[in-house]
C-alpha cells in the first residue's frame, strides 16, 4: 500500500516511540474526533525551566492520527513550552511527508489539539 | 453469466479506474451508481419537459406535472402501496421520518408514553425520535441485538407494553446486513395497539416490496441507494391514518386556500409535499424502479444472495477478519461489516481504496449497534446490481494484502474509549 500509508506513517504506526502512560503526569487531556469517533489521550510532564518533559500518548484511532501523535510527542520533547506551541498541523504535514488527502487533515490535527489542552491543564500555557 | 456481468455495461462509472486499478464500487449501501436510463431520464426531462409541476398551464407544465406523477405511480407499483395518495414524495428516508415524527408522533403521542426501536437503528431512525421524546416527554425502549446479529424478538415481546403507541425499526440493517422479520413485527405491534414505522432504506434495493401484505403504518425508503439520484425518496403511510393528519412543514403546495388568518390542506400526498418538489429527481426514481423492475426483483434478491453467501465464505477465510452478522446468507442481504483486529477501519478502507476497491468505513451513522458490537467503527463491504463474483475476488485479495501491510501490531486502546 503505497502512498498514503508510505514512509513515516506506516513505520510509526508499526513501532511507535511515544505511545504509553505517564507514572506522575502534570497535564492529561482526551478527546475525541466527532466525524469519525476517533479518540486520543495525551499525557505530559513538564521539565525545569518551561520545557515540556515527557510526552505519552494512547489512541483509538487511524494510522495517520497516531502517527501524528508520535511525531508530535518526538517534536516537543525536550522544548521550551512557547516553541512546542507553535508546532502546528502544517509542521506535521511536512514530517509526516505522505500527502493527506482533505478528509484526513483532522486525523493529523487530532493529536495536536489534545496536546495543547493537556499543556494548558499542566499549567504551562500560562507560565 | 451472473445478472452482474450482464448488466455492469449500464452502469458509466464503473468504467473509471483508480490509479490505474479498474474501479469496484462495494458501496452501494451508501448511495448506489446510476445506470444509463436513470441519466438518460433525467437529462431528457431538462432537455425537453423541464417546468414546474402542478401549476403552469403550459404544455411544458402540463409534461411536467405528467412526469412527475408517472414517477409516483410506479413508485406505488414498487413498493406495493394500494393507492397513490399514499405514497409521498420526500428528499429520502430521514425527511420521510422526520414526517412521520412531525405530522402524527408530535400530535398522535402523549407524556409517558413509549416508542420501541432497535439497537440496530440507524441515526436516522434513532435522532428524530430522541429530539421528540425531549419535547413531549416520550420513552424510548430498544429491542436488542444478539450475539449472532439478529434482533431479539423475545426481548422484543417483553419491551412491547401498554404504552407502547410506536415501533420504529429497520427492515435490514445498514451494518449487519440482517433482514428483520417485519411482518411478524408488525402483527404483534398491531395487536399491542402500536403503529409501525420501517426504515426501508437497505431493504429498497435487495428484497422484493409489498408495505400493503407487511400491514405496515409507514414505510420509508430513498431513492438514491436504488441508483436514482440523490434527493428524492418517499414515504407510504396508510390512507386512513394519513388522512387527518396536518402538513409536517408549511409552505406552497401543500395548500387548498389560503387566508390572512387561516389555511385549508390540499389533498393527500400533495398535503406533505411543500414547495417545488425535486422534480427531475423523481422521474429519474421513476426510471430507477423501471430498471429494477425490467432486471426483475426476484432476480436481484437471488443474485444479492448468490454474492452474500459467496461473499461470506471467502471473508471467513481472510486471516484474523472479525465479521459482523449473521454467519448464514439467510435472512441476510449484501451488506457486509468486518474489522482486522488492530488496524482502524479509515486505514483499512484506504488500504482498499489503493487499489480501487471502494468500501464504506467508521460507524455507518450506527454508533449505538457499534458500541453494542464493541467497536468504534467498522469497514463495510456491500452490493448493488451490477457487483459481480470478480468484484468480492478483489475485494478478498486486497484485504489480504492490507493485512500483510498493516498487520496486527501493538493495540492503542484508550480505557474510556473501549
Amino acid at each position: 500500500v503505497a502512498g498514503l500509508y508510505g514512509g513515516t506513517i506506516l513505520e510509526r504506526f508499526r513501532h511507535p516511540r511515544h505511545l504509553g502512560e505517564l507514572e506522575d503526569p502534570h497535564g492529561v487531556h482526551e478527546d475525541v474526533n466527532p466525524l469519525c469517533g476517533d479518540r486520543i489521550r495525551v499525557e505530559v510532564r513538564l521539565a525545569d525551566g518551561d520545557e515540556v518533559g515527557t510526552v505519552r500518548y494512547r489512541g483509538d484511532a487511524c494510522a495517520i492520527a497516531l502517527a501524528s501523535a508520535d511525531l508530535l510527542a518526538e517534536m516537543v520533547e525536550g522544548r521550551p513550552v512557547r516553541e512546542a506551541l507553535a508546532v502546528d498541523r502544517d509542521t506535521l504535514l511536512r514530517a509526516l511527508g505522505s500527502e493527506i488527502r482533505r478528509s484526513r487533515l483532522g486525523c493529523v490535527a487530532l493529536p495536536l489539539g489534545v496536546f495543547r489542552a493537556a499543556l494548558a491543564g499542566a499549567g504551562a500555557v500560562s507560565r | 453469466l451472473t445478472l452482474g456481468e450482464r448488466v455492469r455495461g449500464d452502469f458509466p462509472i464503473l468504467a473509471r479506474r483508480i490509479d490505474g486499478w479498474p474501479l469496484v464500487y462495494l458501496d452501494s449501501a451508501a448511495t448506489a451508481q446510476k445506470p444509463r436510463p436513470v441519466l438518460e431520464a433525467v437529462q431528457a426531462f431538462y432537455e425537453h419537459s423541464n417546468a414546474n409541476v402542478h401549476r403552469s398551464i403550459h404544455t411544458l407544465g402540463e409534461e411536467a406535472t405528467e412526469l412527475y406523477e408517472a414517477a409516483r405511480d410506479r413508485v406505488r407499483a414498487f413498493l406495493g402501496a394500494r393507492h397513490r395518495e399514499e405514497v409521498i414524495f420526500t428528499r429520502g428516508t430521514t425527511e420521510a421520518i422526520n414526517v412521520v415524527a412531525h405530522s402524527w408522533a408530535r400530535r398522535a403521542l402523549a407524556e409517558g408514553d413509549e416508542i420501541l426501536l432497535t439497537e440496530m437503528e440507524h441515526h436516522s431512525n434513532l435522532v428524530p425520535w430522541l429530539l421528540l421524546a425531549r419535547e413531549r416527554k416520550l420513552r424510548l425502549r430498544y429491542a436488542p441485538v444478539t450475539e449472532g446479529g439478529r434482533l431479539d424478538l423475545a426481548a422484543f415481546d417483553r419491551l412491547l407494553g401498554r404504552r407502547t403507541r410506536l415501533v420504529a425499526v429497520t427492515h435490514v440493517s445498514n451494518v449487519l446486513g440482517t433482514v428483520n422479520p417485519v411482518a411478524e413485527i408488525v402483527e404483534r405491534a398491531q395487536a399491542a395497539g402500536a403503529r409501525v414505522l420501517v426504515d426501508g432504506a437497505q431493504a429498497a434495493p435487495h428484497l422484493p416490496l409489498d408495505v400493503a401484505a407487511l400491514g405496515v403504518d409507514f414505510y420509508a425508503f430513498s431513492g438514491h441507494k436504488l441508483g436514482a439520484p440523490t434527493g428524492i425518496g418517499a414515504l407510504y403511510g396508510r390512507r386512513e391514518i394519513l388522512e387527518p393528519l396536518e402538513p409536517a412543514f408549511g409552505g406552497s403546495e401543500i395548500i387548498k386556500e389560503v387566508w390572512l388568518d387561516r389555511v385549508t390542506w390540499n389533498d393527500l400526498p400533495w398535503r406533505f409535499e411543500p414547495g417545488t418538489p425535486p422534480i427531475a429527481q423523481a422521474v429519474g426514481l421513476g426510471a430507477a424502479v423501471d430498471y429494477v423492475e425490467r432486471l426483475g426483483r426476484a432476480a436481484i434478491a437471488a443474485h444479492d444472495a448468490d454474492l452474500t453467501c459467496e461473499a461470506l465464505a471467502r471473508l471467513a477465510e481472510v486471516e484474523d477478519l472479525a465479521l459482523y452478522g449473521p454467519r448464514e446468507a439467510e435472512d441476510r442481504v449484501g451488506v457486509i461489516a468486518f474489522n482486522l483486529p488492530g488496524v482502524h477501519p479509515h486505514d483499512l478502507a484506504a488500504a482498499l481504496d489503493a487499489e480501487g476497491v471502494a468500501v464504506r468505513a467508521g460507524h455507518h451513522c450506527a454508533q449505538p449497534l457499534h458500541r453494542r458490537l464493541g467497536v468504534v467503527g467498522s469497514t463495510r463491504a456491500s452490493f448493488g446490481v451490477f457487483t459481480t463474483p470478480g468484484d468480492v475476488e478483489a475485494l478478498v485479495a486486497a484485504l489480504r494484502r492490507a493485512h500483510d501491510t498493516l498487520g496486527l501490531h501493538p493495540t492503542h486502546r484508550t480505557e474510556e474509549g473501549s
